[in-house]
């Protein structure tokens, strides 16, 4: 049963979506602030949370870029307006691994929690493959769902996880972000393809890439990404 | 506005210097004139009383050596002697006396005379001239009796003797003709200075004329802000004040209308905005409702299930309200990305199940790429394709295809149609407004109202137009032409 922290400051709001989900089966937490949201994300231990961006006080930025200091592989889901295009981009800069955008109807949004549900749980179907992939300094898990770099683990957001899972299942083959929304993100062809250049963004950093040349994540312009093995 | 067939001779500055030499020509001409006639007047006169005189002279210092009554020999004697007084030779004289005649020079038939003055001169004793014109010359023709010196206490006494005399009155022609070459003369550099003068008048009126025609040409482009430098005081410069105060006013009710327009758009992006976080808590619940109607009584589960449908509707048209709000604040912006567009089309098809209902030609994949809004190409194809489904007829079909020029910019084609009635000619120019109604039985259907308005604003933004028209064979048609930049490196790596 999938433990969701709801942090919406509107009452009716926090009501209708913590309703909605607990009939659909999920343990719900439902906080109005983002300093009652950061409490219980020690405290109530959430296997997700979904952060409203406009928030009286601390602001749903600044509570997304904590979250994501305590717990570098909790997943996020940011509820924003349409529209609010600057929040979504620092959103996603910030660590935020999806976005809906409000009013949104509860089957949307169970839809988007169990997709990145899903990012944790498990690699894309792959057969043959071995469990454990080695890329010069890289060594990706498949099976343990872990990531270390020179022998160091590095902590990846489930998004961040599997995109590099996807990407390095076929070095060398362009995907693009089309199909990497497709695949990781389970949205629409005609998704915001921005979520997938935040993603690449945090995952070349986390990866510790050089900026201006990347080892393993190349972007091919005009068509999307690929990963080299070497 | 018809074009006038001959643009320069309605130019001010032609009609300037036209009309300055037309005066100065017309005064030139008068000035010569008169003058030339005054001048030649008094030529004249001055002649005639010098010629007179020195006939009368001439006749009292020779008449009293003429032997009375004089024969035909001294009658030649005297006539000559008389011509003599004017050494040139110009002088030609006739003498009479009763029937005797006698001319200075021999043979002269004195075809100038006329019967007239001869009489006149008979009867009045008096110098009479006259002017005659004999071919192509004029000659002044004299004559007077020759009278006693000492006359009988009751009057002057006429001899009989006659004496008539012809001047070719060539010095006068002379000085004609130098009063004509004169006034020439004069009128060339008059008529040059009255050329410049138009010139230099034209420049005067042209240059504020020009100022004039800038600013209202720029005010037409929009800039509203546009004045005039107001110099002198002269008519043009009211023309300029005028102009300077219109378009005052002018910037000044736009910009109150544009203020008013703000604030309605303001007001609908701020209702809309109220709207959603109320429509999110009913949203969120609508699929609990939709789980329990069927467990509740019929009256209630109907009730139920219209809010809960309505309320989609509702969100569905706040969000349609929000992006175009986002429109007129100028603040919407494409997420270009290079995909395929054919590709783009036909999961737009898929994800509405629309595959089977529409017949689609479109391109093979990779043959027609470009960057544009995926998001925003999907909401153009699903509005009207949507469009076509709900008020045309089926089968609807869409066509995809480079329309551009070979060699030239790529141009996507988007083609949308359905073989239904057709749109009627008078909506066809409001399709794409907002929440217009075609027809008013067809008060609301599953659209917002803001589909094509949206549609047509989403297409805009990429640059590109979208049409709606009726096909010749039956049916509507919406055609999107969308722009495809040319494509810069697609494998470039980085």
């Amino acid at each position: 049963m999938p433990r969701v922290l709801l942090i919406e400051d509107d009452r009716a709001v926090r009501e209708g979506v913590a309703l909605a989900l607990r009939r659909r089966g999920h343990e719900v937490a439902a906080v109005a602030t983002g300093e009652d949201g950061l409490e219980r994300v020690r405290s109530f231990r959430p296997d997700v949370v979904v952060l409203d961006l406009m928030l009286p006080g601390l602001p749903g930025l600044d509570v997304c870029r904590r979250v994501r200091a305590l717990d570098q592989t909790l997943p996020i889901v940011m509820a924003t307006a349409r529209g609010d295009d600057e929040d979504i981009v620092v959103g996603l800069e910030a660590g935020a691994d999806d976005y809906v955008v409000k009013p949104v109807q509860a089957r949307v949004l169970e839809a988007r929690i169990r997709a990145v549900l899903r990012r944790v749980s498990g690699a894309p179907a792959e057969g043959g493959i071995p469990r454990i992939d080695t890329y010069g300094e890289l060594t990706v898990d498949r099976a343990g769902l872990s990531v270390a770099r020179a022998g160091e683990p590095v902590p990846l957001a489930p998004s961040e996880l599997r995109l590099l899972l996807t990407l390095s299942a076929s070095p060398g083959q362009v995907f693009s972000r089309q199909q990497l929304l497709e695949a990781v993100w389970e949205h629409s062809y005609h998704g915001d393809a921005r979520l997938v250049d935040a993603c690449v963004r945090r995952l070349r950093a986390k990866l510790g890439e050089p900026p201006r040349e990347p080892r393993w994540i190349r972007t091919v312009r005009g068509f999307g990404y690929r990963f080299t093995a070497r | 506005m018809r074009r006038p067939r001959l643009p320069q001779l309605r130019g001010l500055r032609t009609r300037l210097v036209l009309a300055f030499t037309l005066v100065a020509a017309v005064t030139a001409a008068s000035t010569g004139a008169l003058t030339f006639r005054e001048a030649r007047t008094g030529v004249l006169q001055q002649s005639q009383d010098a010629v007179i005189q020195q006939l009368r002279s001439q006749v009292g210092r020779l008449a009293p050596d003429l032997g009375y009554p004089p024969d035909r020999d001294e009658l030649r004697r005297f006539a000559a002697d008389v011509a003599r007084a004017e050494p040139s030779g110009s002088w030609r004289v006739l003498a009479t006396y009763g029937r005797l005649s006698a001319t200075s020079v021999p043979g002269d038939r004195f075809a100038e005379l006329s019967p007239a003055l001869r009489a006149s001169v008979r009867s009045h004793l008096a110098t009479v001239f006259q002017r005659v014109a004999v071919g192509d010359h004029t000659a002044l023709v004299v004559g007077m009796s020759v009278t006693f010196a000492e006359a009988p206490a009751e009057g002057v006494y006429a001899s009989g003797i006659q004496v008539f005399l012809t001047v070719p009155q060539t010095t006068e022609r002379a000085y004609v003709d130098a009063l004509v070459t004169a006034v020439e003369r004069a009128a060339v550099p008059a008529l040059t200075l009255a050329v410049l003068l138009a010139l230099l008048a034209a420049r005067g009126v042209l240059r504020p004329v020009r100022a004039l025609r800038r600013a209202t040409r720029s005010i037409a482009e929009g800039h509203l802000d546009t004045r005039l430098a107001v110099e002198g005081s002269d008519e043009l410069a009211d023309l300029s004040h005028t102009f300077n105060e219109t378009a005052a006013a002018l910037e000044q009710s736009v910009a109150e209308l544009r203020g008013m327009e703000a604030r309605a758009r303001r007001f609908a992006a701020d209702v809309s905005h109220e709207l959603r976080t109320p429509l999110a808590a009913m949203s969120a619940v609508t699929d609990v409702l939709d789980e329990d109607a069927a467990g509740l009584d019929p009256d209630t589960a109907t009730a139920v299930r219209l809010i809960s449908e309505e309320t989609v509707k509702l969100a569905r048209l706040v969000d349609d309200l929000m992006e175009i709000s986002r429109f007129d604040a100028g603040v919407a912006v494409p997420h270009l990305d290079e995909i395929d567009l054919a590709e783009s089309l036909r999961r737009t098809l898929d994800a509405r199940a629309w595959t089977g209902l529409v017949d689609h030609d479109l391109p093979p994949p990779g043959a027609l790429r470009g960057r544009v809004d995926p998001r925003r190409l999907d909401v153009v194809v699903a509005n009207l394709v949507g469009n076509a489904l709900r008020h045309g007829a089926r089968p609807v079909g869409l066509r995809l295809y480079d329309g551009g020029a070979p060699g030239g910019t790529r141009l996507a084609v988007i083609e949308v149609t359905d073989t239904g009635p057709g749109i009627p000619e008078d909506v066809l120019p409001h399709v794409f407004e907002r929440f217009y109604k075609s027809d008013a039985a067809r008060t609301r259907t599953e659209g917002s109202g803001l589909g094509l308005a949206i549609t047509a604003e989403n297409v805009r933004l990429h640059g590109g137009t979208v049409q709606a028209a009726n096909r010749p064979e039956g049916g509507a048609v919406f055609t999107v032409r969308l722009p495809l930049p040319a494509d810069e490196s697609p494998r470039e790596e980085r």
